[in-house]
């Protein structure tokens, strides 16, 4: 009886137990074991789908419509990639979404870590009623926005242009917040020395307090970048000329088009998910203080 | 500082706060002032606005349609907040240990949330696939003679709430984690001495300590789930026989397809209004301190 519950020296589940019995010891081991196949078992419901994306997408033409279905293709291809190319301008849109993600974080950092600095270091007459109105933007949600929006894009004929893409995505009230908060927790000192050796507020803002809230704003980056590389909404309204389409939309024509070749429609989205996985793997620690801070918003 | 006049002191604050204030006036500001405007107009952008009061509203009132995607909606979120909450807390719990992979366990739940929602809503259309899809396959293997999902009335919603949990998992467990880090391990070593078992440090511990954050993660989904779209719009199109148009679905349509532009900015400040209600409970409760730890 003994023999069959030890647990092998192998095992990382030694841990004393306070109750220290044979059979208690039996549950502690069940336990983790169950958690564990639990973990594997739901691990395996995430990952099966993106394996099934890739394969399908390296499946020949004539193959994907199988029954019963195949994860690993017989012959696997790259065909599906150099088709999909030729049939929508992937690579055009895959850099529209390179240019608008890069472009939209990048300005949407510097009007956020301005603006954060205003309203965090320096006093001035209606600074707190101006932010109570930020904050107020935050509870609209962005659906309220978009049919005027729109309008405003026409009537400034700015309708398949990458500024429509761009310029309505560069101000975050909620990057603001953030970066507010962090700049907040600044002590005084640091730009007090500054001043008295004659920095102007430029100088304070550049050299001593943005360095200090370097892990605000690479949160606010991967938040802002995810945001823009997975938008669907706001392109589909104001992009409809292809060499302007972000990925996101440009799959979604792509799909119109080609609704059962699902070997070229896998193609798409394994181009349009690899880039942000590997930024995502390259700066975890990053992707996952944003995405908790972004149930803030 | 030191011997700012007014005026230089005015050009420093202008400087930091216009780049901003400017952008969000044009981009934000402004649109959520003149989409309450455009409630009150008719306007197809090719003739001229024509003002028609409440007209857009008294519209809303009786038009089915709209109901009805208020209802599907209503339908996602009952079916979506319970099962996300359960599934994320559950894996929360299981992952809040020290033990060795569990980071790439957590690496893999997080891989849905980084996807672009058109990507994994093309995904599950094709998984859902009836006759060539792996989730017919899988049941069928186990004798079950699966329906035809997204091509199903009945199906198709429920096909969207699986693949809108599937997306999802890892981000409310990722803000589960948090909170169940932040409970202090002394209570959990101090029930354990007294022999509690591991099912009663859960309900007598784990679960009211976690409190705040189970309110919190509810008010978020129920918030966000209020705005679902991309993954109806890919993954059905609100079919198939309108059986899952939702609210954010019928603002697309009536502005984009029937260039309606008063009566879509009208629904958009239903749900607007909706999630303002969500808000004022959720600062009352928090006033009240009804979920404070």
């Amino acid at each position: 009886m003994r023999d069959a519950i030890a647990p092998t020296p192998a095992t990382p589940l030694s841990i004393q137990h306070p109750r220290g019995g044979t059979l208690a010891r039996a549950i502690v081991v069940a336990g983790r074991l169950g958690r564990v196949a639990g973990l594997l078992l739901a691990a395996a419901m995430m990952i099966v789908p993106f394996l099934w994306m890739l394969t399908t997408s390296l499946k020949a033409p004539g193959t994907v419509l199988e029954i019963p279905p195949r994860i690993i293709p017989s012959h696997p291809t790259l065909e599906s990639y150099r088709e999909v190319f030729d049939l929508v301008p992937l690579g055009r849109m895959f850099a529209n979404s390179l240019f608008v993600t890069a472009t939209t974080v990048v300005l949407q950092l510097l009007t956020c870590a301005l603006s954060g600095y205003a309203f965090a270091r320096m006093r001035w007459r209606g600074r707190d009623m101006l932010f109570i109105v930020y904050l107020a933007t935050l509870m609209v949600p962005s659906q309220v926005t978009i049919t005027p929006l729109f309008i405003l894009m026409r009537q400034l004929d700015w309708i398949n242009t990458y500024q429509a893409l761009i310029l309505p995505g560069i101000v975050s009230a909620f990057g603001t917040f953030l970066i507010r908060q962090a700049m907040l927790g600044i002590p005084r000192e640091y730009e007090e020395a500054a001043f008295l050796d004659g920095a102007n507020h430029w100088q304070v803002f550049r050299s001593v307090v943005l360095p200090m809230v370097r892990p605000a704003l690479a949160t606010l980056a991967v938040f802002a970048a995810m945001g823009s590389w997975n938008d669907y909404l706001w392109p589909l309204f104001v992009i409809n000329d292809q060499e302007l389409m972000t990925l996101p939309v440009g799959l979604s024509l792509l799909q119109g088009r080609y609704d059962t070749d699902w070997n070229l429609l896998m193609a798409g989205s394994v181009i349009s998910v690899v880039p942000i996985i590997l930024v995502f793997l390259a700066a975890q620690r990053a992707f996952v203080n944003g995405v908790v801070t972004s149930g803030l918003k | 500082m030191v011997g700012d006049t007014g005026w230089r002191r005015a050009a420093w604050v202008s400087l930091f706060v216009l780049p901003g204030l400017i952008g969000l006036s044009l981009f934000t500001i402004g649109p959520i002032l003149a989409s309450l405007v455009l409630t009150l107009f008719d306007w197809d952008l090719l003739t001229d606005p024509s003002f028609i009061g409440f007209a857009n509203f008294e519209r809303l009132w009786h038009d089915d349609d709209f109901w009805a995607a208020l209802r599907h909606t209503l339908i996602f979120i009952v079916g979506y907040v319970p099962l996300v909450m359960i599934l994320s807390l559950g894996l929360a719990l299981a992952l809040n240990t020290r033990m060795r992979g569990l980071a790439a366990l957590r690496t893999a739940f997080f891989l849905p949330v980084v996807s672009s929602w058109v990507a994994v809503a093309l995904l599950w259309t094709w998984l859902f696939n009836p006759r060539y899809g792996l989730i017919n396959y899988g049941l069928d293997l186990v004798g079950i003679d699966g329906p035809r999902w997204l091509y199903d009335p009945l199906w198709a919603m429920p096909a969207i709430i699986l693949t809108s949990v599937w997306k999802d998992l890892g981000f409310v467990m990722v803000l589960f984690l948090a909170g169940l880090q932040a409970i202090p391990r002394d209570y959990h070593e101090a029930a354990e001495l007294d022999g509690a078992s591991a099912a009663r440090r859960l309900w007598t511990i784990t679960i009211p300590l976690l409190a705040p954050t189970t309110f919190f993660v509810t008010v978020i989904s129920l918030i966000n789930s209020f705005q679902v779209f991309t993954q109806v719009w890919v993954m059905t199109e609100g079919g198939p026989a309108g059986s899952t148009t939702v609210l954010v679905e019928r603002v697309v349509r009536h502005a984009f397809s029937y260039g309606e532009m008063g009566y879509a900015a009208t629904i958009s400040w239903v749900l607007c209004l909706i999630v303002f209600a969500i808000t004022i409970v959720q600062l009352r409760l928090q006033r009240r301190g009804a979920f404070d730890a």
